[in-house]
């Protein structure tokens, strides 16, 4: 009896000590540098900050303050040197690419060519299991770095000039080359990155040096923030603001609370629920600018019942475009008429023609006199809030076409893809691209020729092989375009996919910022950003 | 006692097991495509699909492969060592990161239960018909009938956007104040359970035979109710708060949610989306011996309780 009560007593205290225990560890939230100007900015937990191995947007945001690019962007999207000197080659195959001098890593390494030669062969180096590490396969020896068992370790593309030059050739010529060098994979890496020749450290990840206008302050703390600090060493435009906190939100909605109460200063993308009232919450403080995203609606070609071009064009016609984007989007987005993003130079509005307008009356002529299938599955992935727009499509197909039309959710992207991989009848079924970098080719090239690393439906023209071919090779940047607009015309004769819908930035900001800019990539331009005085 | 408490420590460890021989099948069962998952919309490099697929041991599929990954799961486990998440990270950083600030979050949101639940419930019981008794019984339905999914970011746009009494969010290492506001929200539910039980049993026990004698003793009315009532009415409420204590370590996924707090329902959540089966194991596993250590911490105060409970 009295062991039993002694038992019990010391129970329940302990319960208590345990609890204050986990109740010690107090602390401030901490904010910001001591004149003030210190910024935050929404990401979601990045998945890697290593350069060759991010491609999600958050992870790109925070390299954004890191590391300066090679080249970047103007505003007709066309690249101009940043870190690199000059970016040059006579035959578009041998690219000698010239840094500039001046620049260091945070940890005071001078920026030499051998940093991006080791930075990239890490990245191509199959082993190492880069997720970016297709960004390097046009470069010659990329094959030798690839399977089980590479035979090389270093791409025999790449061979260093002198400490600020050096040469890159590729297995083809590619117009391009210089554009694609704006992606995050493209940084260099620090010696101090890496234990021995090709082995990167393991926590270098934990705080990555770069040699961009922040470097890191402490270690990436997972799931709560990677704070930065601007680097005064930096030999480009320096920031305006002295002090970045990247904030890891898991909802966008608790970061639009945020924004709204002036708890945090940007959030990159306005939650869907909160679009309709966004607008007059924030005032001037809500804002939009061009995005690269593109959604469309693809046909299994390989499906009998889509395989006629004019039933394909007979259901994009059927859809009112407009009609959607105002009701389910507010305005968000813009409705797409051609195949490739307006921000890119060669674009051209309506290349998808007639087929790209809204016209009930005609769409149901050309649906019956084709043959078009009596009833339409539009598969979607349903973790990604697409409910509302496919569920309108469907009954405008229903409507104006006259068949039954419905959406059909697939839990994940990724089983929706096993599904159309394996050619299951899925229906049609939503995609949506978001370009690497600013060229033509990487919409077409991906998306519609045979082996198109995204080409899901099965889409071949060699016509239109050739001339995406034939356009990567060209001499100059006016024929390459002019080689793209030909093959993108062959797309709107085929109509594999119908072009939906072109994204834009959506974000707001708190009261204490201003000159808040996004780029194409969905990232904060954080040379620009001000506090607001 | 001692041999009670060390058979239900054996059970335990057998309970342990058990259940994450289960959750593991479940994962491995459910799991479609996990490199896809992680990548979200980009296609996936033969490099990376092959780097990952050898790390996790993706392959091994089947039976024979479920009981070859489970067994070197449980093998790590043993030598403390809960594995790798898909993205590298270690899942004991994880954890240690995490459970901190979720068991801060579950022990505010208890005491508010504790606080006003009972000692509403004890008016409520002896004040049975009156006002109060009616007007809790009335606000309590409410809060009960309004899930967390609404009841969080109400309290969020009004409490903290609209009239910026508490931050809108709690972030990172948050201050008790930031943690008050989400600990109210996520006790709420408790709290209005525990209030009804209270009052319930209070409200018996005042009838019950022993108050009658008491009465008669003439004892005071205070000391009847705290020292004799009390002491009876809280048994169902202390089991009720006990295996609440594991419910709202693992329920807090819509508040932790709704207030951007890194802990553990965030993790899970996350770990279930992007199909981390070793993320949601591990959680899971720890969440497991919650519970059960809750569960044996209440089955002893029982006995304090009520000393006719004996535990051989």
């Amino acid at each position: 009896m009295r062991v039993r009560r002694l038992a019990a007593w010391t129970a329940l205290p302990l319960a208590v000590t345990l609890g204050l225990a986990a109740c010690g560890s107090g602390g401030d939230g901490g904010s910001g540098g001591s004149d003030g100007s210190a910024v935050s900015i929404q990401i979601a937990e990045p998945q890697h900050l290593v350069p060759t191995n991010t491609t999600e947007t958050s992870g790109s945001q925070v390299l954004a303050g890191l590391f300066s690019p090679l080249v970047d962007y103007d505003a007709q999207n066309k690249p101009y040197e940043v870190a690199a000197e000059s970016v040059t080659s006579s035959d578009n195959k041998v690219w000698t690419i010239k840094l500039k001098d001046g620049f260091t890593f945070h940890n005071g390494e001078k920026v030499t060519a051998e940093d991006y030669i080791n930075a990239w062969n890490y990245g191509a180096y199959a082993p190492n299991g880069q997720g970016a590490s297709y960004f390097f396969e046009k470069i010659a020896g990329y094959e030798d770095l690839q399977g089980d068992k590479p035979k090389a370790k270093e791409m025999s593309g790449l061979k260093k000039v002198d400490d600020l030059t050096f040469q890159v050739t590729l297995s083809a010529p590619y117009i391009d080359f210089k554009t694609m060098l704006g992606y995050n994979a493209f940084y260099p890496l620090p010696d101090a990155a890496f234990s021995a020749p090709g082995v990167l450290k393991d926590s270098y990840e934990q705080a990555p040096i770069g040699q961009g206008p922040f470097k890191m302050k402490g270690a990436w703390q997972h799931d709560s923030k990677i704070d930065v600090e601007r680097y005064d060493a930096y030999p480009g435009d320096k920031p305006k603001v002295k002090d970045v906190e990247f904030r890891v939100y898991q909802q966008l909605t608790a970061a639009y609370a945020d924004v709204l109460g002036d708890n945090l200063d940007v959030l990159p993308t306005i939650p869907t629920e909160s679009l309709s009232t966004a607008p007059t919450d924030l005032g001037d403080r809500y804002q939009t600018s061009p995005m690269s995203s593109f959604q469309f609606l693809a046909f299994p070609t390989f499906d009998k019942n889509f395989s006629n071009p004019d039933v394909r064009k007979a259901i994009s016609m059927a859809i009112d475009r407009d009609e959607i984007t105002k009701s389910v989007f507010k305005g968000s987005q813009q409705s797409a008429r051609s195949f490739v993003s307006p921000v890119l130079p060669g674009y051209r509005d309506n290349t998808a023609g007639k087929a790209g307008e809204f016209n009930p009356t005609e769409a149901k002529k050309l649906y019956q006199a084709a043959g078009g299938p009596s009833k339409i599955v539009i598969s979607y992935n349903g973790d990604g809030g697409h409910k509302d727009w496919v569920d309108a499509t469907a009954n405008q197909l229903k409507a104006n076409l006259g068949v039954d039309a419905v959406g059909s959710a697939e839990p994940k992207f990724a089983d929706l893809l096993s599904k159309v991989e394996k050619k299951q009848p899925v229906g049609m079924f939503r995609l949506g691209w978001v370009m690497d970098y600013p060229s033509m080719e990487d919409y077409l090239g991906p998306l519609y020729s045979t082996n198109g690393s995204s080409n899901y439906y099965g889409y071949s023209n060699p016509e239109f092989d050739k001339l995406v071919k034939e356009g990567s090779a060209a001499k100059t940047q006016d024929e390459a375009i002019a080689k793209y607009q030909q093959a993108e015309d062959i797309l709107a004769k085929d109509m594999p996919v119908i072009p939906l819908r072109f994204g834009e930035n959506v974000f707001g900001h708190s009261s204490k910022v201003k000159n808040v800019e996004m780029d194409l990539f969905q990232r904060v331009n954080l040379v620009k950003i001000e506090a607001a005085s | 006692m001692f041999r009670y408490i060390l058979r239900r420590l054996l059970q335990m460890v057998l309970a342990f097991f058990g259940t994450t021989l289960i959750v593991y099948a479940l994962m491995f069962a459910g799991q479609g495509d996990p490199i896809q998952a992680l990548a979200g919309e980009r296609p996936v490099t033969a490099a990376q699909r092959a780097y990952l697929t050898e790390k996790y041991h993706l392959d091994a599929t089947g039976v024979g492969g479920f009981f070859y990954r489970y067994f070197d799961y449980v093998r790590s486990l043993l030598q403390g060592d809960l594995g790798q998440s898909l993205t590298g990270r270690q899942i004991g950083d994880i954890l240690q990161a995490a459970w901190p600030v979720t068991l801060k979050l579950a022990l505010i949101a208890l005491a508010v239960a504790i606080i006003f639940g009972v000692t509403a419930g004890v008016i409520a019981g002896i004040r049975r018909a009156s006002i109060f008794d009616n007007s809790t019984l009335v606000l309590t339905l409410l809060v009960l009938g309004i899930p967390t999914i609404v009841l969080a970011p109400l309290a969020q746009y009004f409490l903290g956007v609209k009239w910026q009494l508490f931050p809108p969010t709690a972030g990172s290492d948050p201050t008790f104040y930031a943690l008050l506001l989400p600990g109210i929200v996520l006790g709420s539910l408790s709290l209005a359970t525990a209030l009804r039980l209270t009052r319930t049993s209070v409200a018996e026990n005042l009838r019950a035979d022993y108050v009658r004698t008491a009465r008669s003793k003439g004892l005071v009315k205070r000391r009847i109710v705290t020292v004799h009532v009390l002491r009876n009415s809280l048994i169902p409420v202390v089991t009720f708060l006990g295996v609440e204590l594991g419910n709202l370590m693992s329920g807090a996924i819509i508040t932790e949610g709704v207030f951007n707090i890194p802990g553990v329902g965030f993790n899970l959540f996350r770990g279930i989306r992007t199909e981390d089966g070793p993320l949601v194991v591990g959680i899971v596993s720890v969440l497991v011996v919650v519970y059960l250590v809750s569960n044996l911490v209440v089955d002893v105060l029982y006995a304090v309780l009520d000393p006719r409970i004996r535990y051989e």
